[in-house]
């Protein structure tokens, strides 16, 4: 049977484009379908009926659903690029860092950029704390992954390219190479990556979305 | 001790017992150290910096933390005995996906519905009742989330049974009337003995969560 691979996404989101990235590492063929968020299809409703969101990675047939989730299975479906280490203490590792990421990292970064005042304040003096910490892990690897890039630095993908998004909507600055040295060279040495180049979003378009979909409520100083 | 294995601990955290649950699973050996949360102990603050929180388990010096990576580092090095992943890639994404649901949803509004009151606590209350009965569906007349074994999913929602009492009565509703189906599952587990050991008493649960309340509002 010919193998079909599917993933439902949205452009302007890091989770959907981490997945893109993931397949393109491993080089996989697969078609993509947009989902207008505002209008989600029947078939992202079927294939993600409890959460309802994109990326959903559809394998002959099957759904998978949280880009987490999905990184973990196209890494042990296909073969070849390794995205996570073979060793289980440092894979243990890497799911530490993947996890600490998107629980702390991002949800601090949202609420810094755009949460109510009180939730705004606490936010804004986490987010250094937690960036000090990835600050501190990558220490002097090139990557997360080491030499080449893994699921902590596909995960990190909203820190190396989004945050600079929302840092040019709103004028806030979050990620200084004052204050992170090693994490904005992993900045340039991740959006330089030819793979990644070729699953970011255009800046420009993403700057004007999030300044048209986030422009109207407080923004950070 | 024999496989090198230290766990730091507390009691009553759902998330130590999932990892308690695993090792007993896998017939391990392990030294278990009680933290006290509001002194939390050198040792923990060496082995987890980054969060400084229970459960860790420490194995041979090096520190795995957040529970359930520690129950997936556990069913990778010892993969021989009782595994609780399937060996299928699809199959092994299911389990994750509906480990991370119980993550995503069943602590938070747990603790509010014996935690809270008034309006906050009737909201928590339906949320939770909804969150169960999708947890229900799932899974239905098999025995365990994933079938004929036991697996990740049910170690990930199991300790929250402890809590059962303690949210039927602050909550004033019956989870048996409910969840009938979720209920027989629970009582499946608690079965096992990896489970029966490792989970309190649901009273003596009840009373500890009773006095945390307590502290919650007087604060």
């Amino acid at each position: 049977m010919a193998e079909e691979v599917l993933l439902f996404g949205a452009w302007a989101s890091p989770y959907s484009h981490r997945v893109e990235m993931a397949l393109k590492l491993k080089g996989v063929e697969y078609k993509y379908v947009e989902e207008d968020l505002a209008n989600k299809s029947p078939s992202l409703l079927k294939y993600n009926p409890i959460h309802k969101k994109v990326p959903v990675l559809v394998h002959n047939g099957n759904p998978i659903v949280e880009s987490q989730v999905i990184l973990e299975y196209i890494n042990e479906t296909w073969p070849g690029y390794p995205l996570l280490p073979k060793d289980p203490y440092e894979r243990a590792i890497a799911r530490f860092w993947a996890k600490f990421i998107d629980d702390k990292c991002l949800l601090a970064i949202f609420k810094a950029s755009w949460g109510e005042e009180k939730e705004r304040e606490k936010a804004a003096e986490e987010v250094p704390e937690f960036l000090n910490h990835l600050e501190n892990e990558l220490k002097e690897k090139r990557f997360f992954g080491g030499e080449s890039i893994g699921m902590v630095d596909i995960v990190a993908n909203f820190i190396s390219f989004w945050v600079g998004a929302f840092e040019e909507a709103f004028g806030s600055e979050l990620l200084t190479r004052e204050k992170f040295p090693k994490l904005t060279n992993w900045t340039h040495q991740f959006v330089n990556n030819t793979v990644v180049k070729e699953s970011l979003p255009p800046r420009d378009k993403l700057v004007a979305y999030l300044r048209n979909r986030f422009g109207g409520r407080n923004v950070s100083k | 001790m024999a496989d090198d294995l230290i766990l730091l601990n507390l009691w009553s955290s759902p998330f130590g017992m999932r990892v308690r649950i695993a090792l007993a699973e896998k017939g391990l050996d392990y030294e278990l150290i009680e933290e006290d949360l509001s002194n939390k102990s050198p040792l923990l603050l060496k082995m987890n910096p980054v969060r400084k929180q229970i459960p860790v388990l420490i194995h041979k010096g090096r520190p795995i933390c957040e529970s359930l990576i520690i129950v997936q580092y556990i069913d990778e090095v010892w993969r021989h005995k009782s595994p609780l992943l399937p060996s299928d890639p699809y199959a092994r994404a299911k389990s994750r996906f509906w480990a991370d649901y119980v993550d995503k949803n069943i602590y938070a509004i747990g603790k509010l519905v014996w935690g809270a009151t008034g309006e906050i606590q009737e909201a928590a209350k339906k949320e939770l009742i909804e969150w169960f009965k999708v947890l229900e569906g799932e899974v239905g007349d098999k025995p365990y989330f994933g079938g004929d074994s036991f697996g990740i999913v049910d170690v990930a929602l199991i300790p929250f049974y402890s809590w059962f009492y303690a949210v039927e009565t602050c909550g004033n509703f019956s989870i048996v009337a409910e969840c009938p189906k979720l209920v027989s599952w629970a009582k499946r587990c608690m079965e096992r003995e990896s489970v029966s050991k490792s989970l309190p008493d649901q009273y003596k649960m009840y009373c500890f969560l009773l006095e945390l309340k307590t502290k919650f509002q007087a604060q």
